[in-house]
């Protein structure tokens, strides 16, 4: 064995073609966290209203996304409910779908949670200048517990970039599928190539997730140094 | 009063959603059947047929170094498109999500190595078959094992779940077995002369002969033959009629040892010919 595994990387377009997976994987993810982070807030909201029906409704969704594993939910998505009721999207838009709700889920906790945990007094001084309740969540409760809410959320940005990494099931491009594709294909001729092609994948999510951990471990410290003093 | 207005609306929207989210899994029985997505005359006003691939498999479906799908099952699937007159869409598969992708309407047709079985027989339909593969036992080239009987009493390598692995326990007893998990194991185990000789599906034999040229595929066949064909999501009787139609005059020109020359040989070594895996021409 002259030639050692590593060239499988560079030979013909396959560096390019995980590149392009990557990409694939980023966007999925990026879209997913965009609106699912929007949903949540949305939703965490409302979980903070005092109206009982609407908040079992909630809870109940809250759960479902929470307990069934996400590979269970792309696979609901993608195979079951397509033959039930004729719902039928390419795997990439239905991948972003899974996530945006499953985003949603855990982010309306998030954000209820830190709402809930601004100091009453905050409340009541609102109320007591006369804000009605919009007023109330737009300049007291939401810009007072979005300092709360970062570190957590960047915290499931990295869980999110981690799960796309079992999109392949449902036969999305991803970085790991095309990664698969390379090792198989090139099996018989680059035997250590497992080895080499998986390394880059790991460099691959080590470089998107890495610096999103060390920026929420910033702003933990941060705020817990102004709180502190 | 403002404020109680607000209360009622949202409760009337929750009681809505939920009302919906229960109907809308209530009324999936009505759906389906009555119109056929994947019928010839849909595909045909569609223009695409989707037909589902491997993509890690060697040389029957894969992605070669320039990204191009590949292999003996893609070349096939290339041909029946060209002969419907409409392009090929193709979707990766894996062996676990074949059955699915047909019975959910994700592809039209299933070209990824499907191995007919009765169990699968329930689920989907299959077509003529297109190629066959049967066990296949590998030996040392200068300790060769050519028939069955010169393994009695001695240790035959297999892998756990493979046909070998049932065809020996169920109708060889009288051979040893050593089971392994993994193909990589077995392999190693045949090279380190922990058995006598190592028996799997023989096509992928063959190509791993090739590539270990010290070792032969001294029996070929032995067991039942397995047959390998297109499938259609069951109940699917236009393109299936169509896809027996396409084997039939594909197998009658030669299309699949033409196949097998450029999209097989060359993995596969020259003690090995056509007629071991393409089926004869009737």
């Amino acid at each position: 064995m002259a030639h050692s595994g590593i060239s499988v990387l560079f030979e013909g377009t396959n560096f390019m073609r995980l590149l392009g997976g990557l990409w694939v994987t980023v966007k999925i993810a990026a879209v997913a966290l965009i609106f699912g982070i929007i949903l949540g807030i949305i939703l965490g909201v409302l979980r903070t209203f005092k109206n009982r029906p609407l908040r079992v409704v909630l809870r109940l969704y809250l759960e479902f996304f929470r307990v069934v594993p996400t590979v269970v939910l792309l696979f609901l998505f993608y195979y079951i409910l397509p033959r039930q009721m004729n719902f039928n999207l390419p795997a990439d838009q239905l991948a972003t779908l899974v996530f945006v709700l499953w985003v949603g889920a855990e982010m309306s906790d998030i954000v209820r949670g830190a709402l809930i945990s601004v100091p009453r007094h905050q409340i009541e001084s609102g109320k007591a200048i006369g804000l009605n309740r919009f007023q109330l969540y737009r300049y007291v409760l939401i810009p007072q517990s979005l300092t709360l809410e970062i570190p957590a959320t960047i915290n499931l940005a990295t869980r999110v970039i981690k799960t796309t990494s079992i999109l392949l099931l449902i036969s999305v491009m991803d970085v790991i599928n095309i990664g698969q594709q390379i090792i198989e294909a090139n099996n018989h001729t680059y035997p250590t190539g497992v080895f080499w092609v998986y390394g880059l994948i790991f460099l691959f999510y080590f470089l998107i997730d890495y610096p999103l951990s060390w920026w929420a471990k910033r702003l933990e410290k941060r705020r817990l140094e102004k709180a502190n003093g | 009063m403002k404020k109680n207005w607000v209360r009622k609306l949202i409760t009337i929207v929750t009681m809505a959603a939920a009302l919906v989210l229960v109907l809308a899994g209530c009324g999936n029985s009505k759906s389906s059947s009555s119109n056929n997505p994947s019928s010839v005359s849909a595909i045909k006003k569609k223009g695409t047929i989707r037909i589902a691939v491997f993509g890690d498999l060697p040389p029957y479906g894969w992605v070669n170094k320039d990204g191009k799908r590949v292999g003996y099952d893609v070349k096939l699937a290339h041909q029946v498109a060209k002969d419907l007159g409409v392009k090929v869409k193709f979707v990766q598969v894996n062996a676990n999500n074949r059955v699915d992708a047909l019975n959910s309407n994700k592809v039209d047709l299933v070209l990824a190595n499907f191995t007919v079985t009765p169990q699968r027989k329930q689920v989907v339909s299959f077509a003529k078959p297109y190629m066959k593969v049967s066990v296949g036992v590998v030996s040392p080239k200068n300790k060769p094992v050519t028939k069955v009987s010169q393994l009695q009493g001695k240790n035959v390598i297999v892998t756990k779940g493979t046909t070998a692995e049932t065809y020996f326990t169920t109708d060889q007893k009288k051979v040893k077995l050593l089971k392994f998990d993994s193909k990589t194991q077995q392999f190693n185990a045949l090279k380190n002369g922990r058995g006598v000789a190592l028996a799997d599906d023989n096509s992928y034999l063959y190509a791993w002969s090739k590539s270990n040229p010290k070792y032969t595929v001294g029996i070929k066949s032995i067991g039942p033959k397995s047959y390998i064909a297109p499938a259609v999501k069951k109940g699917n009787k236009s393109l299936l009629n169509w896809t027996n139609k396409e084997i039939t005059k594909l197998t009658k020109k030669s299309y699949f040892v033409n196949d097998y020359n450029t999209e097989l040989k060359p993995y596969f070594g020259k003690e090995v010919k056509p007629s071991d895996i393409v089926l004869p021409t009737k």
